[in-house]
């Protein structure tokens, strides 16, 4: 075996999903060694020694790198696993990361195919799919505003410079969500741990599994959202719908003229009062920074 | 030796991991550690509380950078997206020098987040130099490389880590973050004698030293950063510093932190050695000059 083979062959070792003894699988359950005992997969690449054998060598790396993924996946999704309840949770989370192994050289990105993945597999979240999809993608847009770019944002003065029909770009900290339900209230009560850090310590974290579990009750109401940073912290605010929709239009590039007629369409709201309304708005984008010209948005 | 050409003629003295709950103790009553290493991937990222907190923090200490996932010893091309991030990180940070690991940790994409080992063979000795001088040029400041702590062993080694270590080394031209703990966690998975380790390590290639604590259970070690560093891996410190002069010195305490007060108080126990070898600096020779 060359190394580029021996690595990918440990990979697929460390990576085979644990028992539900959180153990190294006895046989190859990923059909890579036709279902061959472990021991003697691993056998050929690990050396035992006095104390232990090569399988219980390879299994130390086995359980960290489980115990790893889950410990940040956990940290990313507090709210969903309030939904859920955490047998329905540690399934959904093995499942998923099996699927969607770390594609990327930092954890903070493990969590985002979780969306289209559990859109493309409903069952695994149960009866609670809206809300647990709506909760994900609160949790997920939290990341993202946590740390995305922040460019120069435009003064009212400067947008209104920009002539009658300008291109103009949202922040991409700024975070837009069309919610059935009002995720953010649950989210929030979740949120309250400080973030992770990398680290190269091989302990497993302390993870919330001795907690009380209630399930949540939360009734449908049309929510529309924007997560964004005020001097560095996290802030939901809520929208309106035709606000909602003239900032997601801005985003997918559009002009503001464009915008603007996409928010207003179903409206019964007087033109006066439409242009009240987008004045407010703007008033309030500009304050909070967040819009930027769009040539500054790679 | 201590300051050379691998930590770029920096003698930093002695600091701590800047981690998240050290902060407002940091900001509060500014101590006087004498500089802070970084994780480079926790401020690999775009905007946001990190890199202004770490703006913050550089306005009063000097940093270093150390990674944990640029897998030197990856059978595969680094990540470019990886690479340019991290060189913007270095224009921002001004570090002397970048340190990340002996191992490897990812292949065809997908990531294990883990400091894996790697066989010593000659081909991973080759391919594991070659990749550092690549990212030595593109970084374009000294590298340091640093040994793990390890839990399995290959049937196709061909070589102690040592010898494994001192070759890799030699053909990438770069500096050794020596970890002592490290050292001594693998001495205890491996059975061999840690002091042998030191004693083989090139002293002039040492740009800096990592210390930390240990997990001891019934058959091995785990290398969890959570305690404070026990005697024998201060004694393997002592003789470093004997061999390698006064060098720059890291404490690591990643899990369970305690108080910044307990973890600067562990780390300024390496002053009992550092300071009595600062009076007898050796001269630069060879590879250090």
């Amino acid at each position: 075996m060359n190394l580029e083979e021996l690595q990918r062959t440990m990979a697929a070792a460390v990576m085979q999903p644990l028992t539900d003894q959180e153990e190294m699988q006895p046989r190859d359950t990923t059909g890579r060694w036709q279902g061959r005992p472990m021991e003697e997969v691993v056998g050929q690449f690990i050396a035992p020694n006095s104390r232990l054998t090569a399988f219980e060598r390879l299994e130390i790396y086995n359980r960290q790198y489980w115990f790893r993924l889950q410990t940040a996946f956990h940290e990313d999704f507090p709210a969903l696993r309030a939904v859920v309840g955490p047998d329905r949770f540690q399934a959904l989370m093995n499942a998923y990361l099996a699927a969607h192994p770390s594609r990327s050289f930092t954890l903070r990105n493990l969590g985002s195919k979780l969306s289209s993945w559990l859109t493309q597999n409903p069952q695994v979240a149960g009866r609670k799919i809206k809300l647990a999809l709506d909760v994900i993608g609160v949790e997920w847009a939290c990341i993202e505003a946590f740390d995305n770019a922040e460019f120069p944002p435009l003064k009212l003065e400067e947008i209104a410079a920009l002539g009658a029909n300008p291109q103009l770009a949202l922040q991409p900290y700024v975070q837009l969500l069309a919610l059935d339900y009002p995720a953010d209230d649950l989210v929030l009560d979740m949120h309250q741990r400080q973030r992770r850090e990398s680290s190269e310590a091989g302990a497993r974290p302390e993870a919330d599994e001795d907690e009380d579990f209630t399930p949540l009750r939360l009734r449908r109401y049309a929510t529309w959202l924007a997560i964004h940073r005020v001097d560095y912290s996290l802030y939901y605010k809520r929208l309106t719908q035709p606000e909602y929709r003239t900032l997601a239009s801005l985003r997918a590039g559009h002009t503001l003229a464009e915008a603007l007629e996409s928010a207003f369409t179903d409206t019964r709201l007087s033109a006066t009062s439409q242009i009240r309304e987008v004045q407010q708005w703007f008033a309030t984008w500009a304050q909070l920074g967040w819009l930027c010209a769009p040539v500054t948005v790679v | 030796m201590s300051a050379n050409r691998f930590n770029a003629y920096q003698n930093h003295g002695v600091g701590i991991g800047l981690r998240i709950p050290h902060y407002d103790h940091i900001f509060a009553h500014q101590p006087a550690v004498d500089w802070f290493e970084i994780i480079s991937e926790n401020y690999m990222i775009d905007g946001g509380r990190p890199l202004h907190m770490l703006d913050r923090i550089m306005e009063h200490y000097k940093v270093v950078q150390h990674g944990v996932s640029m897998y030197f010893g990856s059978a595969q091309a680094p990540d470019r997206e990886h690479l340019r991030r991290l060189k913007s990180l270095v224009h921002r940070t001004k570090t002397p020098w970048l340190s990340d690991h002996l191992c490897w940790g990812s292949i065809d994409g997908t990531y294990s987040h883990d400091l894996l080992p790697l066989p010593y063979t000659w081909e991973a000795v080759e391919k594991t130099a070659a990749r550092i001088r690549e990212v030595q040029d593109f970084v374009e400041i000294p590298v340091a490389v640093e040994n793990v702590s390890s839990y399995a062993e290959f049937v196709d080694s061909e070589m102690s880590e040592w010898e494994f270590l001192n070759e890799v080394v030699e053909r990438a031209d770069c500096g050794i973050l020596l970890d002592v703990n490290n050292i001594y966690v693998s001495s205890v998975n491996h059975d061999f004698a840690p002091m042998d380790y030191v004693n083989a390590i090139p002293a002039e290639r040492v740009a800096q030293i990592h210390v930390a604590g240990h997990t001891r259970y019934e058959k091995y070690i785990l290398d969890t950063h959570d305690h404070p560093v026990i005697d024998p891996v201060w004694q393997l410190y002592a003789r470093a510093i004997e061999r390698c002069g006064p060098t720059p010195t890291l404490l690591e305490w990643d899990d369970h932190i305690p108080s910044f007060e307990e973890v600067w108080a562990e780390a300024r126990k390496a002053e009992k050695y550092l300071i009595p070898a600062k009076s007898e600096e050796p001269q630069l020779t060879g590879a250090a000059r």
